[in-house]
């Protein structure tokens, strides 16, 4: 016994100085940056709560019943096998209880669906395996793929250590980049396979499907860069398309914006008689 | 069923069936038609599979045990991920059910047998094959399926040949379960010993009735998508295809519609079982049977009506995710129930701790969990954050391990003994549930805090910041995966020999039921004369 504690222990010992450098252990849904975010992350901590108040309530009634009522300490047991009154009281609560977290999931969720209005939309296809990023009405559009330092470490046995990537597996060479405070519209489609668009920041996430277009909408209030993945099953990279967006602030957005149409005729050019290799170059460039 | 008057004593002049016993060798499992060799045959193929698939976690949970990709490349990850799943349930959780339902039933309600024997030795016998039609796949070109056990197209028409095999193998299972299902029913309805009227069953036979009826339901569902797959990928047809006219949403609506029920398929049996063992070790009856009744009836009704909530992403109408999330949210009412009611049949009773009773409370607690996160994952604008996530993957886990397996095995150690004749090790027994319940937990809870930080599901890589709990929850993994050789050990052990078991088994505590007047093993034939039930 004691020796398989020291192999365990060794072993706990092995992991430790590679698992001193990885981040928190963090066990909760972010806040996010958005008006929609925060409500959605309201409504998963109430819930919670109910259910952890639930559970402390059933739990303990559970385990009270196996300490006190063990055969050592209660030999004969009680007779009686039903009561109609608790079953109903049973039923009722509950039901009054799920009617309370309905009402605010509801408000929520029209909130969500209310697309009008929006100051921005993109366009934003899936590929297997990397997206592309269309600013309807303003000639901007772009490939965003994973970066060449995460997908060469992500190589079977590529002998590089993730911890030595900065945002290993979460960065990309475009950012899809949208400006803070503005209302945002991303319709979603798919060129192959189902995809899905998630950023936890943002508390959205939506399918992708090929000859369809899903819609949904974000504002984000703080500038930063906030990534997510692909959320739906697509194939053998599925790992590896990353969501990375860039929040600026409105001025900043404009000239990244001009910038990117100053640059996208000279890259569409290029992309005509070069691979669109090239094109990514030009907007790399611009940057 | 001819003859059964015929004493024992006359038998050879007389050639009836019931005094041969079983047949010799081979031919006794090949051309089986008794409920209890059939039954064992089940339940040893389910264990069999339960390993398969259990390797085939360990390989996922090998490859998540640190970011980077250090053992196999991410198209046989997503195989990985997609066997296992259709493994464990067809193969290891669904006809351990049959298993039991084949073992149990005739014992409970006082029949002889099955009413179908042939039918019941033929949907075994599909078993083996469609298993060796869907395993051998990950030895043809293009490798196995790994578009995910729901096998969404249009990802899944990118299957190499694995595609064809493994829809024929699904059509046979689905057929193996109708035929069980079939049986289940007309035995029930048929068979009871007289006296025993439908609000008498014992619970594990009521919850197999229903189980039943949702069998016949959907099965064919999935038949009819899995074929729409098929003449997709072969024949031109384009149900899912917008090109012409199709739509890939469609698949998941019909997928779904089977695969909600199916979820119950594998959890209304374990609500029977553990109605079976608690009641059995508070030594008090079942607190609110006919409740318990009704409450798994009107969750095999709302199973059909909540099919959308495995798909809120997918873009619906606001009316539709409004109704799937109340239609959702109703379900924790009569789950509720059934907790309550096993709460208060502990409640005042007279408590031991046996085997059987130690993973039936351990199911209490941890299908509650599984519950709670359950409850959640309705909340539709939260499950825009859940969804895909390895929140839904602690769920479904923490409803199906330590919920419908944890329940397999305090069937097992509740009946085995009845079964063979023998007590097992029970020191051991308890041992596999420490480690068991132990490492579950250390395996599923932190992929609850994976999910809300924001790791995707079926994903063979990761960013640094989900290393540490993943690490976590692949170490949970090995040291779950290696308990169950307890379990192996001490059901090989108790068939084996041992200290003999008497017809009551648990002669302390109060079993209660038909099952329990038989003697241990009980007769080739059960009952041969029905029991009386006043």
């Amino acid at each position: 016994m004691l020796k398989i504690l020291k192999y365990v222990a060794a072993a706990i010992a092995a992991c430790v100085p590679a698992g001193a450098a990885f981040a928190a252990w963090e066990l909760n849904m972010p806040v996010g940056v958005t008006e929609l975010s925060r409500e959605i992350h309201g409504l998963h901590m109430m819930v919670l709560w109910v259910c952890v108040l639930i559970a402390v309530v059933v739990f303990a009634v559970i385990i009270y019943s196996i300490i006190a009522f063990r055969r050592s300490k209660h030999p004969v047991p009680a007779t009686f096998d039903h009561s109609t009154k608790v079953e109903v009281i049973w039923t009722v609560i509950p039901i009054a209880i799920l009617v309370g977290m309905a009402i605010p999931a509801a408000e929520t969720l029209i909130k969500i669906e209310d697309m009008r209005d929006s100051e921005l939309t993109v366009k934003v296809t899936g590929y297997q395996w990397q997206w592309h990023y269309d600013y309807l009405d303003e000639g901007v559009s772009f490939f965003s793929r994973l970066d060449r330092d995460s997908d060469a470490a992500r190589q079977l046995n590529s002998g590089i250590d993730p911890n030595t990537i900065d945002n290993y597996l979460l960065e990309v060479d475009n950012r899809f980049v949208v400006p803070v405070d503005t209302k945002v519209r991303v319709l979603l489609t798919s060129s192959d396979v189902a995809h899905a668009w998630w950023v936890p920041e943002f508390g959205m996430k939506k399918d992708a499907y090929p000859g369809f277009v899903n819609e949904i909408w974000f504002r984000a209030d703080k500038p930063g860069v906030y990534r997510g993945q692909c959320a739906e099953l697509c194939g053998y990279d599925h790992a590896f398309m990353p969501v990375v967006v860039e929040v600026k602030s409105k001025e900043e957005f404009s000239a990244w914006l001009q910038a990117q149409q100053a640059n996208g005729t000279e890259a569409a050019q290029v992309a005509d008689s070069q691979a669109d290799n090239a094109a990514e170059a030009a907007v790399a460039r611009a940057e | 069923m001819s003859t059964v008057q015929t004493h024992a004593g006359h038998a050879d002049t007389h050639h009836d069936h019931e005094h041969h016993g079983p047949a010799k060798g081979l031919r006794r499992w090949l051309f089986a038609t008794n409920h209890k060799d059939i039954g064992t045959m089940y339940l040893v193929f389910s264990l069999t599979m339960f390993f398969v698939g259990g390797t085939m976690a360990m390989i996922i949970r090998a490859e998540l045990f640190q970011p980077g990709l250090q053992l196999v490349d991410p198209m046989f990850f997503n195989s990985m991920t997609t066997m296992h799943a259709l493994v464990m349930i067809f193969g290891a959780v669904m006809p351990a059910f049959v298993g039991l339902a084949n073992w149990m039933i005739p014992l409970q309600i006082g029949a002889p047998d099955m009413a179908l024997p042939r039918m019941n030795n033929l949907s075994f016998w599909i078993l083996p094959f469609a298993f060796l039609l869907l395993l051998s796949t990950l030895f043809v070109e293009g490798g196995a399926p790994a578009s995910g056990w729901t096998m969404y197209p249009p990802l899944s028409l990118q299957t190499g040949n694995a595609f064809p095999m493994s829809i024929f193998a699904i059509h046979l299972m689905g057929a193996s379960s109708i035929m069980g299902a079939i049986n289940v029913i007309v035995t029930i309805m048929n068979m009871r010993a007289p006296g025993m009227t439908l609000l008498k069953m014992p619970l594990f036979t009521w919850s197999w009735l229903i189980t039943a009826y949702l069998i016949i339901a959907v099965m064919p569902v999935l038949a009819g998508a899995v074929t729409m797959l098929l003449t997709d990928h072969f024949f031109g047809t384009t149900f899912f295809s917008a090109a012409g006219g199709g739509d890939p949403v469609m698949y998941q609506h019909i997928f779904w519609f089977f695969g909600h029920p199916e979820v119950y398929i594998m959890i209304l049996p374990a609500f029977g079982i553990v109605s079976e063992i608690i009641p059995t070790f508070s030594r008090k009856r079942l607190f609110g049977y006919d409740a318990m009744v009704y409450a798994i009836a009107s969750i095999a009704f709302l199973s059909f009506i909540v099919w959308a909530h495995h798909m809120f992403t997918v873009g619906m109408p606001l009316a539709g995710q409004m109704f799937f999330m109340l239609a959702t949210m109703l379900i924790a009412v009569p789950t509720g129930v059934k907790v309550f009611n096993w709460t208060a049949t502990m409640y005042k009773g007279s408590l031991t701790f046996e085997p059987p009773m130690l993973f039936a409370i351990s199911f209490l607690f941890m299908f509650s969990i599984g519950g709670f996160s359950g409850l959640m994952l309705a909340i539709v604008p939260a499950d825009f954050q859940y969804h895909d996530s390895y929140f839904v993957v602690a769920h479904f886990h923490y409803v199906l391990v330590p919920g419908a397996v944890f329940a397999i095995m305090a069937a097992a150690y509740f009946w085995l003994p009845k079964w063979t004749g023998h007590m097992y090790n029970q020191k051991l027994a308890k041992a596999h549930f420490w480690l068991s319940t132990i490492f579950v937990n250390v395996l599923f809870f932190p992929q609850h805090f994976l999910g809300l930080a924001g790791m995707p599901r079926r994903i063979p890589d990761y960013n640094t910041q989900f290393a540490d709990w993943n690490m976590v929850s692949s170490i949970g993994a090995f040291g779950f995966g290696l308990s169950q050789l307890i379990f192996l050990y001490i059901v090989w052990q108790c068939a084996r020999g041992g200290v003999k078991a008497t017809d009551k088994v648990w002669d302390g505590g109060m079993p209660h039921g038909l099952e329990w007047t038989l003697s241990s093993p009980p007769p080739y034939h059960s009952f041969e004369v029905a029991p009386e039930v006043k």
